[in-house]
């Protein structure tokens, strides 16, 4: 047999029905729904008389529009209440495999809850309506975000219609150096292909520097595949996927267990397949990084400077650079270190996970945050990553520094809750997006890793970690 | 779903790259658990000059006199003429429903991000990708003519100029059979409901862990 992909495996392991011009049904195995894109879907099954296809596909929190403090006095802003509460009833008409709701001990941002609890599992196809899907395809997943039409067609008939990607390998050689993460690696690679660079393409990560990331490491790279236009990405299975997912709720067990991790062994690309396109990077050149504009791909090294568009020859790019910096409120040429920030948030579904708030409090430990940062928050990606912090000591940490330990949920990420910017200030930031208000309106955004955003917290400005550690 | 099969319409200009979903419908609106209304709310954030919330009186409140979009000239616009990547970001369909509230039936650009240009077509707007000098010569035509309009013609897949120049776009044939005919994806795939419960015996057989 011909040298496969994995996306060829994924994919081909997946196709219900296959038109002659290539259009496919493609079977889903696990539906992820949170309360911001679900409404209209449910309600347009409702309206047409249909009955969800396979309920036990559902995995669903509501996260997006939760609060992440006085949890006691349930959630403020009536809008969001009725939309938690219309996934409330939904969930409790429909069914679901499992249900984690406002203020349930497993409640957290959706890309976490799944790994977290074994429900996103090596081989499958996994859809939200979130473009953060990509997240799970670091277990190996057919993993992706698609609109509420598709959520709706998904819970009506378990299939989603799809054309094969083109294939694209993104491999990570070498090592990383000290004080540089996945995040740092995620946007090296968005700033080497850029925004639109993946579009039309599934991208697989590999190289040794893949292979020596956590599964957590993992989850951030891919995650952050969509940012690179890609609206998937994702990684072989090995020995550290199969340690991860042992003995997780909805992991299989016993003899089950034994069954998928041989056909999980199998869920990486033959040698010698072959790939639309391949793009190397090496992870001794990667630096800790920092975002200037309001585009994931205006990035640079955290010893560089800003960017100045009168060296950008196509007109068109710099005029977005000019605008970028007018919106970003920089001068061009200004060293990165020099730029001073307002505020800090370490959370989003890139870096909420145990390992990352690990990383900042390695930095945080014995320090505080500098007196022109007014509010650090620190938002755990679900309930239990919030009591394993507690375990060992983190959110004490954190305190102590003048941080504030809050409430799983999205939070400032995208600031449909109570935690966002006001116009004009800046934040480091280790969420994923930071275009213009997405953080509130005005509001700048720049990202980073946990460790970074830490070491920003504490110098005021941005600062190289590899200084501190 | 809305019908398409030609559209002769006004064409309103939006020269940036990387126009994001969060731009196109700020977050705050994506509260609604309805599909219609987002209209008024579209590029909330560069049209009005105060900070729009839901529930409010839009017709009401301060117009950014800067924004393209508020041009005399442009309104009525059903076609979008823009750049690079646009509708990146989050994957919310409340984007193509913004659009389509606000009166656009198809955009034009050099390339869409995915999973936009994919809810396009679920909600029968018709993104239409052309190459970069075709949309340069678009740019010009438009800011030089005032009530300048083109006619796309889906069955013939033309974009028609005013001076007769026409250009041929790529669609994919299902996609443009499904707007032609209004067809609603569901019961498309519905007729092949026996081949999914098959497969998915098949599935659960081989791989009963999925299941669970
Ligand atoms: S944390 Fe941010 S990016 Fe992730 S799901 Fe929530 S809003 Fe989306």
């Amino acid at each position: 047999m011909e040298a496969q992909t994995l996306y060829e495996k994924l994919w081909s392991s997946h196709v219900v029905h296959q038109e002659a011009d290539g259009t496919a049904l493609i079977y889903i195995d696990r539906h992820l729904v949170h309360e911001v894109t679900s409404p209209q879907a449910f309600e347009g099954l409702k309206l047409a008389g249909r009955k969800p296809w396979r309920v036990s596909s559902i995995v669903a929190t509501a996260d997006h529009n939760t609060p992440t403090d006085h949890w006691e006095q349930g959630i403020q802003d009536p809008v969001s209440r009725q939309q938690v509460e219309t996934l409330d009833n939904n969930i409790r008409e429909v069914g679901a495999l499992a249900y984690f709701p406002f203020k349930n001990e497993r409640q957290g941002i959706v890309h976490v809850i799944g790994p977290e609890n074994g429900a996103t599992l090596p081989g499958m196809t996994v859809v939200c309506g979130d473009s953060h899907t990509s997240t799970h395809g670091a277990f190996a997943c057919l993993a992706h975000g698609i609109g509420t039409s598709e959520v709706e067609h998904v819970m009506a008939t378990q299939c989603l219609i799809q054309k094969r990607s083109k294939t694209m390998l993104v491999r990570v050689d070498g090592k990383l150096g000290k004080g540089v993460t996945a995040k740092d690696v995620a946007l090296a690679i968005i700033g080497r292909i850029g925004t639109a660079g993946g579009t039309g393409y599934a991208i697989e990560f590999g190289g040794e520097v893949m292979r020596s990331l956590s599964m957590e490491g993992r989850m951030t790279v891919c995650n952050m595949a969509i940012e690179a236009g890609a609206r998937m990405g994702f990684v072989a299975v090995d020995q550290v996927t199969i340690d991860y997912l042992k003995g997780r709720p909805f992991s299989p067990r016993g003899d089950d267990w034994e069954r998928a991790v041989a056909y999980w062994r199998t869920l990486h690309s033959d040698e010698g397949a072959r790939f639309d396109q391949v793009v190397v990077l090496r992870g001794e050149d990667i630096q800790p990084q920092v975002t200037w504009g309001t585009s994931p791909e205006m990035v640079v090294p955290v010893g560089a400077t800003v960017p100045d568009p009168a060296k950008e020859s196509d007109p068109v790019r710099r005029e977005g650079m000019e605008r970028a910096l007018h919106y970003m409120g920089l001068t061009p040429n200004l060293p990165v270190t020099s730029i001073k920030i307002d505020k800090v948030f370490i959370g989003s579904c890139t870096n909420s996970r145990i390992e990352d708030l690990r990383q900042a409090a390695v930095i945080a430990r014995g320090r505080r945050k500098a007196d022109n940062v007014r509010q650090v928050l620190v938002v755990p990606g679900s309930g239990l990553v919030k009591r394993q912090a507690e375990q060992e000591g983190l959110d004490k940490i954190f305190v102590a520094a003048g941080f504030e330990w809050r409430e799983p949920g999205c939070s400032m990420c995208l600031a449909m809750n109570a935690d966002r910017l006001e116009p004009g200030e800046r934040c480091a930031s280790t969420s994923n997006r930071n275009f213009e208000g997405r953080q509130g309106a005005g509001g700048r955004t720049h990202l980073v890793s946990p460790a970074m955003a830490a070491a920003a917290a504490i110098a005021g400005h941005f600062a190289d970690v590899r200084d501190i550690l | 779903m809305q019908k398409f099969i030609t559209l002769n319409g006004l064409v309103a200009p939006l020269d940036r790259n990387n126009v994001d979903t969060d731009a196109i419908i700020p977050k705050q609106f994506l509260k609604s658990i309805k599909r219609s209304g987002f209209g008024p709310n579209a590029f909330d954030e560069w049209r009005y000059m105060d900070r729009g919330e839901p529930g409010m009186d839009n017709s009401q409140r301060p117009l950014n006199p800067n924004f393209v979009l508020n041009q005399p000239r442009y309104q009525g616009a059903s076609v979008l003429l823009t750049r690079a990547n646009f509708g990146c970001g989050s994957s919310r369909e409340h984007a193509p429903w913004a659009l389509l509230d606000y009166g656009f039936r198809a955009l034009i650009a050099e390339s869409f991000a995915d999973i936009f240009f994919n809810n396009c077509f679920k909600n029968g707007v018709v993104p239409i990708v052309l190459p970069k000098a075709e949309v340069d010569a678009l740019f010009g035509l438009v800011e030089h003519s005032p009530g300048y309009t083109i006619e796309i013609d889906l069955p013939t897949q033309l974009v028609k100029r005013p001076d007769g120049h026409a250009v041929h776009f790529d669609i994919d044939p299902f996609r443009k059979e499904c707007l032609i005919n209004g067809w609603d994806d569901i019961g498309l795939t519905l007729r092949h409901a026996d081949k999914i419960k098959a497969f998915e015996e098949r599935r659960r057989a081989e791989h009963p862990y999925y299941f669970a």
